[in-house]
């Protein structure tokens, strides 16, 4: 098994670009909210659109506190698959 | 649809590469000088690269269809060598006659020291003096922004034609000095280190398609030339015209690489053609 020093170096970059996604992702909301509805011919949303797309970054928000914390009382992977999976902060979910 | 991958190492890569890219719509490559992986110690072990680049590998990709051209460079990671720097320039505009060499390249920084930064000038120069492009490398990760601004700090200390100059592997944080220079730039799609080809479509949509090229470089290390093609799907999901994606990964690459008229490949207008068929009148 790895060395905490080992696991630090052997998962940096790929932990680095998936951040990297991460922060485009959310930059790229911003930015689609910034132009408004409807640009390069695509439908606009819808009201409900708007509420579900808002719930699910809230979802990712939420996600990324937990991930950031320093000394969790469970593993994060675990307290993050709950909230993937609740359906109250899971919109997809009836 | 015809796409034209502008940075691909091909001497890296595979002849299925070339088969799956040609099947793929990729229709020419352009392959700059690269490090080999370790340094180099003679400047014959550069020109015997430069014609490998320069003669064998256009006859390997024309078997599949592909237009192969190339750039002729010291690699800036092997430029800490001044004395060899100096031998491999004085041979190199023996190849800027050679049909498929479009310019110099890539030159550019990797540590940004002086010797590289000598270098890098040196490279400019030549080009200038020579009518050639040029293609510049800029460093990767934590080197990136402040290799970026010694870039374009000296490049401002010379008198270069802007437009025949292509600053590569730009991201979110050095794109905008680069182009408000007045220097085309390419994003350089890498599966972990360098620009996504999401993240590249939102640079698209941010800053225009004007003097913007994207390559998926693909050498030796983890690289993937297919990240050209997942970003040409992710700029036409987006809701981006068919046309618009053209003008972004084959016409560009046309309008700056054609500034050398050994790149002849024309741009392309996408036209529709009225089929006849009518729908039929009810009556």
């Amino acid at each position: 098994m790895l060395t905490p020093p080992q696991v630090a170096e052997a998962y940096f970059l790929e932990s680095r670009h998936m951040l990297l996604e991460i922060a485009a992702y959310l930059d790229r909301y911003d930015a689609a909210v910034a132009r408004g509805n409807g640009s390069n011919g695509n439908d606009k949303a819808t009201a409900a659109d708007t509420t579900s797309g808002e719930k699910k970054l809230g979802v990712i928000r939420r996600a990324l506190a937990i991930t950031s914390e320093a000394q969790p009382t469970k593993q994060r992977t675990l307290t993050l698959l709950e909230l993937f999976a609740a359906p109250e902060t899971n919109p997809t979910n009836p | 649809m015809q796409i034209i991958q502008p940075h691909y190492h091909a001497i890296a890569r595979t002849a299925q590469d070339y088969e799956r890219m040609a099947m793929s719509g990729v229709v020419a490559v352009a392959e700059p000088a690269f490090w080999a992986g370790f340094d180099r110690k003679y400047p014959e072990t550069f020109i015997d690269y430069f014609r490998q680049i320069s003669e064998f590998e256009p006859t390997r990709a024309a078997q599949y269809g592909i237009r192969h051209f190339c750039w002729v460079a010291v690699n800036p990671k092997e430029a800490e060598d001044p004395i060899l720097t100096r031998e491999v320039l004085r041979q190199m505009p023996e190849f800027f006659e050679k049909p498929t060499v479009l310019g110099v390249g890539e030159t550019g920084l990797h540590k940004s020291t002086k010797n590289e930064c000598d270098s890098l000038e040196a490279h400019v120069d030549l080009a200038m003096k020579h009518g050639q492009l040029v293609l510049i490398h800029t460093p990767h990760l934590a080197d990136k922004a402040h290799g970026t601004r010694r870039v374009l700090e000296v490049l401002a200390g010379m008198n270069v034609d802007r437009q025949r100059i292509w600053i590569d592997h730009v991201e979110e944080q050095t794109i905008r000095p680069c182009l408000d220079a007045g220097y085309w730039v390419g994003m350089t799609l890498y599966p972990i280190t360098k620009c996504s080809p999401k993240r590249a479509v939102d640079l698209l949509e941010q800053y225009g398609t004007e003097r913007m090229l994207v390559n998926s470089s693909a050498d030796w290390g983890p690289s993937d030339p297919f990240t050209l093609q997942e970003c040409v799907l992710e700029y036409r999901r987006r809701g981006h015209s068919l046309q618009e994606a053209v003008e972004v990964f084959h016409n560009n690459p046309c309008r700056f690489l054609g500034q050398n008229p050994k790149f002849d490949i024309p741009q392309i207008r996408i036209d529709t053609v009225a089929t006849g068929v009518r729908k039929p009148v009810s009556t």
